[in-house]
């Protein structure tokens, strides 16, 4: 495999992360394998004493896990959609980050549909959703939709992996033979000639074209499991568009943390440039505002309007014994932050721009919350329940524990997998512009045009 | 209690009533033929299948009928009873809380005083409109959102009308309680607690029992009591006669008491679906509480403390709380 001069560089610089675990990665590792046992611990109490263990009950039938799997599928299908574009754009900026959105894609949608099965009250029945399907389902819609997605996201990760893979075999990484059998059985035989690279390209961009698409669909049918219940708040004609725009939304936040994570850890300052940070921080502004847009005319359109049942809601969700705190900190945080942080000059750097899209997935996480559980929460009949745990959701701590194990397994999936290829994808990569410094303007003086250096 | 009387009841007749039921159902039919009968044939013929493959003809004396053994196939129990529509009128002006439904329902189905799938709900549909008690089954809708959403088709409409539940196909997903606007649906959160006369009998969705942890119940206006032409015990155990349960392609509902038109009663006392317009077709038709028969405080007065908590913010909306 040929590499040019600076892809060469970019390799040499990220090598010793795939020959080295790392002290720290072991701590990490260890302590990420400690919550999983404990999310496991938690499954194995859920199925053998049944779902009573959890927080959910007779009106509140979906709770945290049903949050955290729209959360992670839905970071799934940005990655899916940032890639696919940035593919597509051919982007001399967009090479360095591509394969971070394309692993978030992976793992994602690995991590996602697990918590969906843990809100399955016969996990051992999961079999009859493909022996006996019922296809006017919305649920068999998202069964499909997510196979089919996830069939596409390996592909697409794999046809993109297939250059680098090449390169890790031919370069003679330090490391077990195991992998090593792994580089040569995946990169399987590609060389650089010619046929080769056009027919990746072809696939790669085939791909990238599917993708797109699939990913809005599949992020429509997701949120039609809620959208095609008769209920306030989610029978909503601007469900299918909103839950699209708020997946690509925090999927570009946790992007943005992901590359300001291995910035530091692998040292790719000069890959994962601040002018990255600054286009990412640009279409989560642009995003945030889209976002926002959609919240907005939710919130407004229920509350002019009268009918009893969609203004419980809002009053349900406004209202300060109640959500009132929890709607404020999701929209304020999640919404305007993010914008002020990138639209003043000031704040657009990129440690400012990272600590609102942390803030902002927290808050975006609040926000599925305040999406699936008030609406439960506000029935058609008067629940007059005297069971506080019937009328109010509190998720418990196997649920909690559970949400943990989910979040330490997306960060133990990135930590493997940045010991199998390396964060940067090395071919392919262009050396932009990057340095992109203010050139001050130069003084009034005698000199001429010829003397005056760009910085 | 059950335990104790099953307990002293003893084993053997448990095991007799079992062993009989098991030998007539699969039917040594030349045995029944040849061994001496201790009841008087009845001279009705039942037609059962033998070990051996034969269709065999035995006389229906020689069943021994045992309560929630459903006699009917997988089969049978999906397509429903033919001929029939099953339909229910709920007279509000009668309903004094007096809660015999719920109590009857839950001892017939097996199920423990916090599950309801009968429920009594006190709705004022207005500031100034008067407080009415309102029972509440599960519709059986006949555009039933919650078959609609179901992924394994384990909830399923019948040709006579009556939604129901399998429980050995449910998957426990809840679509189907998030989808029933009127919130009717309830689930198996623990394992629940069978009693011993009912925990080894062969389940059927007709009978919902045994109940099995992690899947969803409801009121399911026990077709197989209908099967031998009896009514749901919550129409026979009310005491004002609120529930008049029928067929409306014979265009007759009973109370336990009275027999009436259908499209009469309907007709005469002004019948309505509660929110009709949510499109759903309910098979339950309420009468408005007009000229009641009792003062909506009577039930109210003289529950337990737990139970008037339900209502307090309905009876007494001045009263502050804590």
């Amino acid at each position: 495999m040929e590499l040019n001069s600076y892809q060469q560089k970019a390799f040499q610089h990220q090598r010793p992360f795939l020959e080295k675990y790392g002290k720290l990665n072991w701590l990490l590792t260890f302590f990420f394998l400690i919550w999983i046992a404990g999310g496991a611990y938690a499954l194995y109490l859920q199925i053998a004493k049944g779902h009573g263990v959890t927080g959910m009950r007779d009106n509140v039938v979906w709770g945290l896990f049903i949050v955290n799997f729209i959360f992670f599928i839905g970071l799934s299908y940005a990655g899916a959609i940032i890639a696919g574009v940035l593919h597509l754009l051919k982007v001399p900026w967009g090479k360095p980050f591509i394969r971070l959105a394309q692993m978030m894609t992976i793992i994602s949608v690995i991590v996602g549909p697990i918590f969906i099965l843990l809100c399955v009250g016969r996990f051992d029945r999961l079999h009859h959703l493909f022996i006996y399907p019922r296809i006017q389902s919305p649920m068999t819609w998202d069964v499909m939709a997510v196979v089919t997605f996830f069939a596409g996201a390996v592909l697409f990760l794999y046809l993109a992996l297939i250059k680098d893979l090449a390169v890790y075999r031919d370069a003679g990484l330090k490391g077990p033979k195991w992998r090593q059998k792994l580089y040569k059985f995946f990169a399987i035989g590609y060389r650089g000639g010619a046929s080769q690279k056009r027919h990746l390209i072809i696939s790669q961009n085939l791909m990238a074209i599917i993708m797109i698409p699939l990913s809005i669909i599949v992020a429509s049918i997701l949120s039609w499991i809620f959208g095609m219940t008769l209920r306030p708040g989610w029978h909503s004609t601007i469900f299918g568009p909103y839950f699209v725009l708020g997946a690509l939304y925090s999927g570009t936040g946790v992007l943005i943390v992901a590359m300001w994570y291995y910035r530091r850890s692998h040292k790719l300052d000069q890959y994962l440039t601040d002018q990255i940070f600054r286009y990412m921080g640009y279409a989560m502004m642009v995003l945030a505002a889209a976002y926002g847009y959609f919240t907005f005319s939710e919130y407004f359109t229920g509350w002019f309007g009268s009918e009893k049942w969609d203004n419980e809601l809002i009053h349900k969700l406004f209202s300060p014994q109640e959500y009132g705190w929890w709607t404020l900190f999701a929209n304020l945080a999640g919404i305007v932050f993010p914008i002020l942080v990138v639209a003043i000059p000031a704040t657009r750097k990129t440690n400012w721009i990272t600590a609102a899209a942390l803030i902002m997935v927290l808050a975006m996480w609040v926000k599925r919350y305040l999406i699936i559980v008030p609406t439960l929460e506000s029935t058609l009949l008067p629940m007059q329940d005297t069971r506080t745990e019937y009328v109010k959701y509190s998720a418990t701590w196997p649920e909690w524990l559970l949400t943990g194990a989910g979040l330490a397994s997306f960060f133990l999936f990135f930590l493997l997998m940045s010991k199998f290829v390396t964060i940067v994808p090395v071919s392919g990569l262009e050396e932009t512009d990057h340095t992109h410094k203010h050139v001050k303007a130069p003084e009034l003086t005698n000199a001429t045009k010829e003397d005056i250096q760009p910085a | 209690m059950k335990q104790e009387e099953i307990n002293e009841q003893g084993r053997r007749d448990f095991l007799k009533t079992a062993a009989i039921a098991t030998l007539a159902a699969t039917a040594c039919g030349s045995l029944a033929c040849s061994c001496s009968s201790k009841k008087a044939a009845t001279g009705d013929k039942v037609k059962l299948l033998s070990p051996e493959g034969e269709i065999v003809e035995i006389d229906s004396s020689y069943l021994n009928h045992q309560e929630h053994m459903a006699i009917v196939s997988k089969l049978e129990a999906r397509e429903g009873i033919a001929g029939k529509k099953f339909v229910m009128v709920v007279d509000l002006a009668r309903c004094k809380n007096a809660r015999k439904c719920i109590s009857a329902c839950q001892k017939w189905h097996y199920r423990p005083e916090e599950t309801e799938w009968l429920t009594v709900k006190l709705l004022k549909d207005s500031d100034k409109a008067a407080p009415y008690w309102f029972p509440k089954q599960c519709f059986h809708c006949d555009n039933p959102p919650c078959v609609k959403v179901c992924p394994v088709d384990a909830t399923f409409k019948r040709q006579d009308g009556l939604v129901l539940i399998d429980n050995n196909r449910c998957i426990g997903c809840k679509f189907c309680m998030a989808a029933c606007p009127y919130s009717t649906r309830v689930f198996n959160w623990n394992e629940p607690e069978l009693s011993l006369d009912i925990r080894d009998l062969a389940y059927n969705p007709e009978t919902g029992i045994p109940a099995k942890v992690g899947t969803v119940e409801k009121c399911d206006f026990c077709p197989d009591r209908a099967r031998e032409g009896l009514l749901p015990p919550c129409v026979e155990a009310c005491p004002n006669g609120v529930f008049y349960f029928g067929d409306e392609n014979e265009d007759a509902v009973c109370n336990g008491e009275e027999t009436v038109s259908f499209t009469q009663l309907i007709k005469d006392k002004g019948g309505y679906r509660y929110m009709e317009e949510l499109g759903t077709k309910p098979r339950v038709y309420y009468l408005p509480p007009k000229d009641r028969q009792f003062p909506v405080e009577r039930g109210y007065e003289d529950l337990d403390s737990n139970l008037k908590k339900r209502f307090e913010s309905v009876m007494e909306p001045d009263k502050q709380k804590d």
